[in-house]
């Protein structure tokens, strides 16, 4: 890695990339579900794709994507995972004459995001993602071919809160909204130069993006100091009880926040505290009610979706009832 | 620097005595003491120097030296100094009693994610930030066979 590598990482931006105030191009993006999406979030992808399309946004699938690297390839070997995220891109860029990949998950969107920055900073790793891409037979991506984004973005510049306003049907008015951004949403702050900007810019510390939209749609944000807080996700095998601890802190934390609902925007954030509430039961006797929704999911029944199309049925936590009491179903 | 289970028992039940004030600096300090247990265990002595006013913030900084996945801790500590400035600012505030439990649960976060990276630290980092397991200079990331 070269020495410059630090000086570089406060004021980094990859070649090509502009900062730009009107975001039209994201209303076309290539879509990187990735595994997750598949799986245990498939109410994500479902209602990811529902809002889209209700919102007249353009969603293109990449083409026989494969896995980011997700976080076992990444500590085994983070040039593989540098890799793997930079053929999803090189796909989308080079196959699809695509300029824009959105990642729902946050952990595709921190390691494509981790990959463009590798890429545009470290040799070592351009040659080992050239050597790999002429191995696997396909056009090795070159740093700034795409720009990766997350499922926040793409609605919060393209469409706002005041294009949101103007859209809303059913309002989420009297919905108390706990927003849990996780951990890989905004971290490391180097690899997202696009954040931390000044005013409209996501923030690091102290993201806003999701309290944003839920608002615009009518809901009540309340103060909720574990947004980015560790869900122990990723500890969730080798050690489930610190992870069934740290869901059931932030569950108690929500509750005393006043929060009706966690709004989550990462598949395993949202299947850990889904999983871990009823684990906390179980294992600790401790039993916290709290529903737990993807952001997706409530924007998709403020604009009028029936809960059945934006995947309620397939969360594990029961909102149904609830969303009844709140005219959503 | 008093033992890991001793400090659980303090973010379990934050209230003193009634005393909100006297709760809200023996959470503060509970909350530096675990930092103490994850810098000494690295072979380090403790900082006794501050940053923005706490040593808490102080000690994360050293802590996250060498260790970028500890970043991950960064806001909960921050969010733990902003309630102790709450309370300590604010006292006759009339949720400064819920404050003060706010304040428990974020610092027993702190305690779970320490105390969690502490226990399973020999299995590498899974982490957001994480520092990955072979990292050998030399290493050939196109030719190897096996994990």
């Amino acid at each position: 890695m070269p020495s410059s590598w630090r000086l570089q990482s406060k004021t980094w931006l990859p070649k090509g990339f502009e900062m730009s105030t009107t975001k039209d191009k994201y209303k076309k993006v290539a879509y990187y579900p990735g595994c997750a999406l598949e799986g245990t979030g498939h109410a994500y992808n479902r209602s990811t794709k529902a809002v889209g399309k209700k919102l007249g946004l353009d969603l293109v699938e990449v083409e026989n994507w494969n896995c980011c690297g997700a976080m076992e390839v990444k500590n085994i070997d983070p040039k593989i995972q540098t890799y793997l995220s930079s053929r999803v891109m090189s796909t989308a860029a080079n196959e699809m004459d695509m300029d824009v990949v959105m990642a729902p998950c946050n952990g595709c969107y921190h390691n494509l995001k981790k990959a463009e920055y590798d890429l545009a900073n470290d040799d070592e790793s351009v040659a080992v993602v050239d050597k790999l891409s002429q191995k696997a037979g396909h056009k090795t991506y070159e740093s700034g071919q795409v720009e990766t984004i997350h499922a926040l973005d793409w609605i919060k510049d393209t469409i706002g809160e005041e294009g949101l306003k103007a859209r809303v049907k059913n309002s989420l008015e009297g919905i108390k909204v706990a927003n849990y951004y996780g951990c890989m949403y905004t971290r490391p702050r180097h690899i997202f130069p696009e954040k931390d900007q000044g005013p409209g810019s996501e923030s690091t510390s102290k993201p806003h993006f999701m309290d944003d939209l839920l608002a615009a749609a009518g809901a009540e944000n309340v103060d909720f100091p574990l947004k980015t807080a560790c869900c122990g996700g990723a500890h969730t095998l080798s050690d489930s009880d610190t992870s069934t601890k740290l869901v059931l802190n932030i569950l108690k934390a929500a509750k005393m926040s006043g929060a009706d609902v966690i709004a989550t925007e990462c598949p395993t954030c949202h299947s850990g505290l889904e999983m871990h509430q009823i684990r906390a039961e179980k294992v600790f006797g401790e039993k916290v009610e709290m529903k737990i929704l993807y952001f997706t999911q409530l924007l998709g029944m403020a604009l009028g979706l029936k809960p059945r199309k934006v995947g309620v049925h397939e969360n594990v936590s029961d909102s149904i009832q609830f969303l009844k009491e709140k005219g959503l179903a | 620097m008093r033992p890991l289970a001793e400090l659980e028992a303090i973010f379990d039940a934050p209230m003193q005595d009634g005393d909100v004030q006297a709760s809200a600096r023996n959470l503060l300090a509970a909350s530096e003491e675990v930092l103490e247990h994850w810098i000494t265990a690295h072979g380090h002595e403790p900082t006794n120097d501050t940053r923005e006013g706490f040593r808490l913030l102080a000690l994360h900084r050293q802590g996250t030296t060498g260790d970028p996945s500890f970043n991950a801790c960064r806001e909960t500590c921050r969010e733990i100094a902003y309630y102790f400035n709450l309370i300590t600012m604010q006292p006759e505030n009339s949720d400064i009693t819920d404050r003060l439990y706010m304040m428990g649960m974020v610092s027993r976060h702190l305690y779970l994610f320490i105390s969690g990276k502490l226990q399973v630290a020999e299995l590498g980092e899974f982490c957001c930030s994480s520092r990955p397991i072979r990292s050998k200079p030399g290493h050939d990331s196109t030719t190897h066979k096996e994990a």
